[in-house]
C-alpha cells in the first residue's frame, strides 16, 4: 500500500421502504446535516423538503438564457436587415419589429432549453463518471428496490461513529464506511 | 403515496354550503345588481342605442365566454382523463351550467341587432361585397345559427352538468366511463360552434372584415379568462371553507400554471393574427388595426400588448406567485380585468370609430350581465356539492402533488 490510510469519503446507510428513508431525511436535516444526499429507485413525492432543499437555482439561469437569447437574436436582425445590408422588402421599414418576433422568440426558447440542459448538468456536476458510493455492492440495488442516504466526510457535523450509530437509530438496515 | 398523506373521505356537510353562509348573499346581490344593472343599462341607452346595445355586447361576451371557457374546463378534464382537477371541477362546471341564462340574456342583442349589425340594413346589400356575403349574413340564417349554438351549448352543459352532480349519490363509476366517451365529440361541436359565435357576434360587426384565426382568438381570450375565474374561487371558497379542506397549493399551482399558459397562448393567436395581416398588408384586413390604431384608440392596443402579455408573462413566471395564494389571486384578477379590456378594444372601436368613449352605460351593462351571471353561479353552486364526491378519481386529485 502506497497510503498509510485511503481517506474517507462518507458513510452510506440502507434503507427498505420509500417511507423509511423520508423519516430519516427528516432526521438528518433535523440533526443539521448539510453535505449529504438521497438515493431512490424512484422519485419519492416531498422528499425535497424533506431534505431541507432549496428551490433550485435553475429558473434564473434559464431566464437569462432565454433573455440573452431573444436579444442576441433582435441585435443580429437589426443589424442585418437594418444596418450591414439594408434592404426594402415590401415597402416595410428597415427595422420591422413585426418580422423579427418569431426569430426572437425561438431563438429565446433554444437559449432557454440549452440553459436548462446545461444549467441542470453544472448544478449536478454532471457528467461524472466516478462516484465513491458506487464502490459499494449494495448501493447496485439503488436503481431497483432499496433506498440510501450518503452523508459526506466533508460535513461538518461527520464523526465516523457518531454519524454511523444516528443512522442506525433512524432506520438504517445496513450501514458502510466509504473511501474515496 | 410515499408518505404521510391520511385517508381522508369527505362527508356531503364538509362540501355543502350552510343555510347561512355569506355566500348566499351573492345570490340576492347578483340578482339585485343584475336588475339594477340591466335596468339602467336600458333606461340610459334609450337615448342612445347604439351606445347601449354595444355595451350590452361586450358585457355579454366577457360572461358567456366564461360560462362557455368553463364548458371547455369539464370537457377536456374527462377527454384527457384527469385526475389534478377533480377538486376544483364543479366549479368550472357550475360556470358552465349557467349557458341556459345566457340564452335569455341573448334576446337583447337580437333586439339590438339593426343597431350592432350594419349587414342587416337592406341598404347595406347595395355593397357588392356584402351582396356576395348575403348567404351567409342575413339575419334568418343568423337566428338560426344562434339557435343552433345555444341548443349545442345547453345540450352539452346540462347533460353534462347532471350527469356529474347525480354521480354524487350515486358513485357510478359508468357515467365517468360515459361522460368520457362523449367529451370528445362535444369538444368538437364546441369548437365549432365556439368559432362561429365568434364570427357571427363580434367578427361581422365590421362585416367587411375577416380573419380565419378569430375564432381561435375568441377562445384564448374565454379560456384564460376562465382560468383565472377558477383560481379565483378556489381561493375564495378554500378561504371560506366551502371545498371541505381539499384544495390545497398543488391545484392553486396548477390553475397558475394553467393561467400562465393561456396568457402565452392568446398572444400566439393574438399576434399571429396581426402579424399575417400586416405582412400581406391588404386594406381590407388592415382596416381593423388601422381602426385601432388611431387616436386614443393607439393607447389602448398598446395597453392590451402590455397588460394582456408582457406584465402577467413575467408577473406569473415564478413558480413562488403561483404557489402562494394571494399573488396568483392578483394575477388571475389582472387577467381577468384584460379580458373585459380585450373584448372591448374588439367591440367597441366598431361604435366609436374615432376614439375611446368611455359611457356610463358600459358598467351599468357589465354591473347587469355579470350580476345574472354571479347570482346564477352562486345558486347553481349552493345546490349541490361544491365538490364532485361521486368521481371516481377524487382520491387521486386530493392527494395530488407537483413535483
Amino acid at each position: 500500500m502506497a497510503r498509510h490510510k485511503e481517506k474517507i469519503f462518507g458513510v452510506l446507510a440502507q434503507f427498505e421502504s420509500s417511507q423509511d428513508i423520508f423519516r430519516a431525511c427528516e432526521k438528518v436535516r433535523d440533526a443539521g446535516y448539510t453535505r449529504w444526499d438521497a438515493h431512490t429507485p424512484f422519485p419519492v413525492h416531498g422528499l425535497d423538503a424533506a431534505m431541507g432543499l432549496k428551490p433550485s437555482r435553475l429558473p434564473w439561469i434559464v431566464l437569462v438564457a432565454a433573455l440573452t437569447g431573444a436579444s442576441c437574436a433582435l441585435l443580429l436582425q437589426w443589424w442585418t436587415s437594418a444596418v450591414d445590408y439594408p434592404l426594402i422588402i415590401a415597402g416595410k421599414p428597415l427595422f420591422s419589429w413585426q418580422a423579427f418576433v418569431p426569430v426572437t422568440f425561438e431563438v429565446a426558447v433554444l437559449f432557454g432549453a440549452l440553459g436548462a440542459l446545461l444549467g441542470m448538468l453544472g448544478l449536478n456536476r454532471l457528467p461524472q463518471h466516478y462516484h465513491p458510493v458506487f464502490q459499494s455492492k449494495a448501493f447496485d440495488r439503488a436503481s431497483d428496490d432499496k433506498f440510501f442516504i450518503s452523508i459526506e466526510a466533508q460535513d461538518p457535523r461527520f464523526d465516523t461513529s457518531k454519524t454511523a450509530d444516528m443512522l442506525r437509530s433512524v432506520g438504517a438496515t445496513h450501514v458502510e464506511m466509504l473511501e474515496e | 403515496m410515499s408518505h404521510g398523506h391520511e385517508k381522508k373521505t369527505l362527508r356531503l356537510d364538509e362540501v355543502t354550503i350552510p343555510r347561512n353562509h355569506w355566500w348566499n348573499t351573492f345570490m340576492v346581490a347578483g340578482a339585485v345588481a343584475g336588475v339594477a344593472g340591466i335596468g339602467a343599462t336600458f333606461a340610459l341607452g334609450a337615448a342612445d342605442h347604439h351606445q347601449l346595445y354595444y355595451s350590452y355586447l361586450t358585457s355579454f361576451m366577457y360572461f358567456l365566454t366564461l360560462a362557455l371557457g368553463g364548458m371547455f374546463f369539464v370537457l377536456i378534464q374527462y377527454a384527457a382523463r384527469a385526475g389534478w382537477s377533480v377538486v376544483v371541477r364543479r366549479i368550472a362546471e357550475n360556470m358552465m351550467a349557467t349557458v341556459p341564462v345566457f340564452a335569455v340574456l341573448f334576446i337583447p342583442v337580437v333586439l339590438g341587432m339593426h343597431d350592432l349589425f350594419h349587414w342587416t340594413h337592406a341598404e347595406a346589400m347595395e355593397d357588392p361585397i356584402l351582396k356576395g356575403k348575403e348567404s351567409y349574413l342575413n339575419q334568418e340564417f343568423f337566428l338560426i345559427r344562434a339557435g343552433i349554438y345555444f341548443a349545442v351549448w345547453i345540450g352539452v352543459a346540462l347533460y353534462f352538468y347532471r350527469s356529474s352532480t347525480s354521480q354524487d349519490t350515486t358513485k357510478d363509476l359508468q357515467t365517468t366511463r360515459r361522460l368520457q366517451a362523449i367529451s370528445a365529440p362535444a369538444i368538437a361541436l364546441f369548437a365549432l360552434s365556439i368559432t362561429f359565435a365568434g364570427f357571427d357576434w363580434m367578427m361581422s360587426l365590421d362585416p367587411h372584415w375577416f380573419s380565419t384565426i378569430f375564432g381561435v382568438y375568441t377562445f384564448a381570450g374565454s379560456v384564460v379568462a376562465t382560468f383565472a375565474f377558477l383560481a379565483v374561487f378556489s381561493v375564495m371558497m378554500r378561504r371560506a371553507g366551502l371545498l371541505g379542506g381539499v384544495v390545497t397549493t398543488e391545484h392553486l399551482h396548477d390553475l397558475g400554471k394553467l393561467v400562465f399558459a393561456f396568457t402565452v397562448f392568446w398572444t400566439y393567436i393574438a399576434f399571429s393574427q396581426y402579424f399575417l395581416i400586416w405582412y400581406a398588408n391588404m386594406p381590407e384586413e388592415t382596416i381593423f388595426y388601422r381602426h385601432r390604431w388611431e387616436n386614443s384608440w393607439a393607447n389602448i392596443s398598446a395597453f392590451l400588448a402590455l397588460g394582456h402579455f408582457v406584465i402577467p408573462f413575467f408577473f406569473l413566471l415564478p413558480r413562488t406567485i403561483k404557489r402562494n395564494a394571494t399573488t396568483l389571486v392578483i394575477g388571475s384578477l389582472w387577467m381577468l380585468f384584460m379580458h373585459f379590456v380585450d373584448l372591448y378594444w374588439v367591440i367597441m372601436p366598431n361604435h366609436h370609430k374615432h376614439g375611446v368613449h368611455f359611457s356610463v352605460i358600459d358598467v351599468t351593462a357589465f354591473v347587469g350581465v355579470g350580476g345574472v351571471f354571479l347570482a346564477s353561479f352562486a345558486y347553481l353552486t349552493k345546490r349541490h356539492a361544491t365538490v364532485p364526491l361521486g368521481d371516481p378519481r377524487l382520491p387521486e386529485s386530493v392527494a395530488f402533488e407537483n413535483f
